[in-house]
């Protein structure tokens, strides 16, 4: 039943291509000049009925449940819902569209499986009211745009409209998103910080999110000061790229400027396998394999270390990046043109005085932007850290000790029975909010230190 | 145009600086250079002139071993700079461009100020021993490039916010103040327009004095304006090398004749 209105759309959209092509085909044969092509002219009319059709459809689609819903609820019974809350009214409704799709439990009372039968009903007939709607929306659509087939009718013109507003919408698509995430994030915040004093949150040094559950219980009061929290995903995060933009850069170089063509054709595939590799993998070899070794060196040379620590996890973290920073140096670096190299080894430099003097300084942005790109995956990642960091939030700049990410906090505090109502849950989407902050922030302190150092070769 | 001054003007006579025998280059299968002999004189300036694909850029940059940045690229046979093989195993090509300068086809300034791309060559190789040596090289070399008077008050100014003629002076400069023996110019007019050619030419010239100067032009006009050697390039062989009159007024091989008068190329 679905498929019906998709089916009479493309029809009408076929349709419409091949009668205004035709059309316009018939006014070229009788020797007057089209302003545009006939492909334009079907093309036009095919995408004046697709856009608006689909549009429909898809509003249509997404407004048709909460619709009927409510038409079946306001048709029980008068009575039926009072002394319920909004929880309770919500599983009648789910008990009556489980009947309508023929899952009975018990035995329900009989306005309950009236409504189901109502639900069905109306789900019968809005489908059938689709389908009618659609046929009736492409016909006219479809007589329009066959009544502007003309010769001077500029149908290029038209079709190149259409499809710069399609263009325009795609593009506003990560915007929006952007600030749908934005908003919902700080209205979440705000709730929480009604629960807990902002001074708390920003400088207090305690993260013990937990709260009593029931109000006899004799549990501690949660402390949600997120300070031990950032300071665990800034060293994880150091340890990361510790690890990752040196080997990043210097194998981008190797492979970009010395390595012979055969070395490079080999290398540059398998690390991008190495970009492939599953976090949940890398976390496996972080707790199985790094974690113990750097636990029984510790021990070696007489130092105590915990078994899960920084180091394991941001390590491990940081191979996991080194293709990131490696394929966007290398990618910024090829692009420097052949005249600047020609005009360094020209004058008599080495391959590494051209490097460090005239091809670095030129792919700055494009090396920033690998590295910028690296923090932000190392601030937010998960799996390496939930798996290799270990879970308790300590205020600590100790790598060889266990600490907690902003990121693993957001996990647990989210696992497992919620209810969306307490500062604990809450304060997941200010931690969300505050790394929201946190990156965009780095992102706009590396922006500016590229502008003023890079050297722009064009 | 006036050829005939370019016989009055003559060459010096003087010592051989490059000689090369028997150059061939292949790039993979292509023969790109067949067989060349040529000898370049001091304080002269040789022109090698020929239609496009005919191997002169090629030949230009195995004197100074640009060649061997490019992997497919073989060279054989002999080039001395001053009676040495610079094709030897003991030469190190980084200290051998370092003596045979190069200007290339498009002004190539680094994205850095104009102080520091005439300073880039003295620095990676130690020639000034202080900030105010360096500075007098660089003036020297702005002077000598004939482009002091146009940006002396703006030496920290980008050297890429310059104009196209403006951009390939600073490159020569460039060029010339590491002191090479020899400057190697690939086209080095082809990018710019007739006044600012005007000016890179009188600048040629003036090089002269201190250089052996090798240029590579597609103009005929501009070789028998600003070279006393003229050599002949066509498919890869060296079809004729002398003076430059005597190539413009008296060609001995029937194709430099037909090159010259239009009728190739």
């Amino acid at each position: 039943m679905t498929a019906l209105p998709f089916l009479l759309l493309i029809a009408a959209v076929m349709a419409g291509y091949v009668i205004n092509r035709m059309a316009a085909g018939a006014i070229r044969d009788r020797g007057d000049r089209l302003h545009s092509l006939i492909g334009y002219h079907g093309m036009f009319s095919a995408l004046l009925i697709l856009v608006p059709v689909l549009t429909f459809i898809l509003l249509w689609l997404v407004l048709q449940g909460p619709v009927i819903d409510r038409m079946v609820m306001g048709g029980l019974p008068d009575g039926a819902l009072d002394d319920l809350d909004s929880g309770a009214t919500q599983l009648v409704l789910a008990e009556i569209k489980s009947l309508a799709n023929g899952r009975v439990f018990g035995t329900p009372e009989d306005w309950k499986i009236a409504a189901g039968e109502r639900f069905v009903q109306l789900s019968n007939q809005a489908a059938w009211l689709l389908a009618i709607a659609v046929a009736v929306l492409a016909v006219g659509l479809l007589a329009f745009a066959r009544s502007r087939v003309a010769a001077e009718f500029r149908a290029r013109q038209g079709v190149e409209g259409i499809v710069s507003g399609l263009m325009i919408f795609c593009s506003t698509v990560a915007i929006f998103t952007t600030i749908g995430i934005i908003v919902s994030l700080t209205y979440e915040t705000i709730r929480f910080l009604e629960a807990v004093p902002l001074t708390d949150f920003l400088f207090g040094t305690n993260w013990e999110p937990q709260i009593p559950l029931r109000e006899d219980q004799v549990a501690a009061e949660g402390a949600f000061g997120w300070l031990p929290v950032i300071v665990g995903t800034i060293v994880i995060t150091i340890v990361a790229l510790l690890v990752a933009v040196p080997i990043g850069l210097f194998s981008a170089i190797y492979l970009n400027e010395f390595a012979p063509r055969r070395l490079r054709s080999a290398v540059k595939p398998v690390l991008e396998i190495l970009a492939g590799v599953p976090t949940v993998v890398y976390g496996f070899f972080a707790i199985l394999v790094v974690a113990p070794a750097i636990r029984s060196f510790g021990q070696s040379i007489g130092i105590d270390v915990a078994p899960n620590t920084a180091l394991a996890a941001g390590g491990v973290m940081g191979i996991m990046l080194i293709p990131f920073i490696s394929s966007f140096a290398d990618d910024a670096l090829s692009a420097v043109p052949r005249a600047l190299r020609d005009g360094a080894l020209g004058l008599g430099s080495t391959r590494g005085e051209m490097m460090t003097t005239v091809l670095f300084p030129a792919a700055l942005p494009g090396i920033v932007g690998g590295v910028l790109l690296a923090v932000s995956r190392a601030i937010g990642e998960t799996m390496i850290v939930v798996m290799a960091a270990g879970l308790i939030a300590k205020m600590t700049f100790n790598p060889l000790d266990s600490v907690t990410t902003v990121t693993v906090q957001i996990v647990t505090l989210l696992i497992g029975d919620t209810s969306f109502d307490n500062p604990k849950t809450l304060a997941a989407f200010a931690l969300g909010m505050m790394l929201f902050i946190v990156t965009l922030i780095i992102n706009i302190f590396a922006l500016r230190i590229v502008r003023k150092y890079r050297e722009a070769y064009d | 145009m006036n050829d005939m001054s370019t016989i009055e003007r003559g060459a010096k006579l003087s010592e051989t600086k490059v000689s090369a025998r028997g150059v061939n280059v292949h790039y993979g299968d292509t023969h790109a250079i067949k067989d060349v002999n040529v000898d370049i004189s001091n304080n002269n300036v040789t022109a090698f002139i020929g239609p496009s694909g005919c191997g002169k850029s090629t030949f230009l940059r195995c004197l100074n071993r640009m060649n061997d940045t490019i992997d497919i690229c073989r060279v054989d046979g002999a080039i001395q700079l001053d009676g040495q093989d610079i094709y030897d195993k003991r030469v190190d090509p980084v200290q051998l461009r370092a003596r045979v300068g190069m200007v290339f086809q498009k002004p190539n300034p680094f994205p850095k100020s104009i102080y520091d791309n005439v300073a880039y060559g003295p620095k990676i190789h130690g020639l000034a021993k202080s900030k105010s040596d360096m500075d007098d090289i660089v003036e020297r070399a702005l002077r000598r490039g004939a482009i002091w008077d146009e940006v002396k008050d703006r030496l920290h100014s980008t050297g890429t916010g310059l104009s196209g003629g403006q951009q390939q002076r600073l490159c020569i400069a460039r060029a010339v103040a590491t002191e090479p023996e020899v400057l190697l110019m690939d086209e080095p007019c082809s990018a710019l327009d007739p006044i600012a050619t005007a000016q890179v030419e009188e600048l040629i010239d003036e090089l002269r004095e201190n250089f052996t100067v090798v240029i590579v032009t597609h103009s005929m006009q501009q070789a028998a304006r600003v070279s006393q050697k003229t050599a002949f390039f066509h498919l890869g062989e060296l079809v004729e090398f002398g003076e430059t009159g005597q190539i413009f007024t008296k060609p001995e091989d029937p194709r430099t004749e037909s090159y010259i008068t239009g009728r190739i190329g």
